[in-house]
């Protein structure tokens, strides 16, 4: 797909998984959309390895954005998109944006066609409010 | 498989060994000041170390404490992994092997840089960076290992009066008064271990 994909990085795989349905119900299936949430363990927290997991589901060629939750869900995703190849890691975007409506938002940008800069620019105008 | 060098399996499985001992301390501190898992978070890390212990202890220094930090990036769960897997690779990437005391000091200042770039914070704001910051100026300045430990526990004890203003704990504003940051705390544990098993060797 060439549109940007979206990733919802909760500490509560709830949260997460809760968010990716509303993207999916109030904007449709033309945007990849992936979400973790949950420590390794299974507990609240995020693991950068779901993460990356995560990235590798909701892949385009168009980019990547984020939205992600508290304190270790942005720690956790920015170390993740360090860790991934070159080739990817200039293409993937953590957005400083509440997670939920940064989630629709950013999907609903995306699924006009819109680059990368434009969904994380859209979702971030969020947080100016 | 050969181990290059016996000294590195005693640090390994003592700082691990410490962390764990201290997991409930660790999340009692905490609970107080944050959401409670640092002990258990920690732990998870610490015994990924330990269960990949023979192939590290197979590599040479610089390596073995590159795969240890990116044990505590996958396992650990919450931002102290990439912080303190962040701290462990850097140190790896920097390190000489094998390690010399000026290698280390300069290594230790460049790992801090990257923990201070990774969580966007500075010393002064009620974190692990108010252990690590005066340690390394005291192992730059020569002090011997029990000096550093000395530092760091003053610098741990310290954090108490301390506002948080990084964190989870800053969302308590004035209420994060009157606790031990347990991210000091934790830090302040690995130093005293490595402290103690480095000794005065040089």
């Amino acid at each position: 797909m060439s549109n940007v994909g979206i990733v919802i990085v909760s500490h509560s795989p709830l949260v997460a998984e809760g968010t990716a349905d509303m993207v999916r119900q109030m904007v449709g299936d033309e945007v990849p959309l992936a979400w973790c949430g949950g420590d390794p363990d299974g507990g609240l927290g995020t693991s950068v390895e779901a993460i990356l997991a995560a990235i590798d589901r909701a892949w385009s060629e168009a980019g990547v954005a984020m939205l992600v939750d508290l304190g270790g869900a942005e720690t956790n995703s920015e170390m993740a998109v360090e860790m991934l190849p070159d080739a990817r890691s200039g293409k993937v975007v953590v957005c400083n944006a509440p997670i939920v409506e940064g989630a629709v938002v950013a999907a609903t940008e995306a699924s006009g066609g819109a680059s990368l800069q434009e969904v994380r620019r859209t979702a971030e105008e969020l947080s100016a409010l | 498989m050969s181990e290059t060098d016996p000294r590195l399996r005693k640090m390994f499985e003592a700082v691990a060994q410490a962390i764990i001992a201290h997991a409930d301390e660790l999340t009692e501190l905490d609970s107080a000041i944050g959401d409670g898992d640092h002990g258990h978070n920690m732990t998870r890390g610490m015994q990924a170390v330990l269960g990949e212990l023979d192939a590290l202890v197979a590599k040479p220094w610089n390596e073995a404490l590159k795969a240890a930090g990116m044990q505590l990036v996958m396992k650990v769960g919450g931002a102290s992994g990439p912080l303190y897997g962040t701290l462990f690779m850097t140190l790896g990437k920097s390190l000489d092997t094998p390690p010399t005391r000026d290698g280390l000091a300069a290594a230790l200042h460049a790992a801090i840089e990257a923990v201070m770039a990774r969580g966007k914070a500075s010393a002064g704001q009620k974190t692990m960076l108010d252990v690590l910051v005066p340690v390394s100026e005291a192992v730059s300045a020569g002090r011997s290992s029990a000096e550093v430990a000395e530092v760091a526990r003053k610098a741990c004890a310290a954090t108490k009066e301390m506002l948080a203003t990084k964190g989870r704990a800053s969302f308590l504003g004035e209420r994060s008064v009157g606790h031990i940051d347990p991210g000091a705390r934790s830090s302040q544990i690995m130093i005293e271990t490595i402290a103690e098993q480095l000794g005065d060797a040089k």
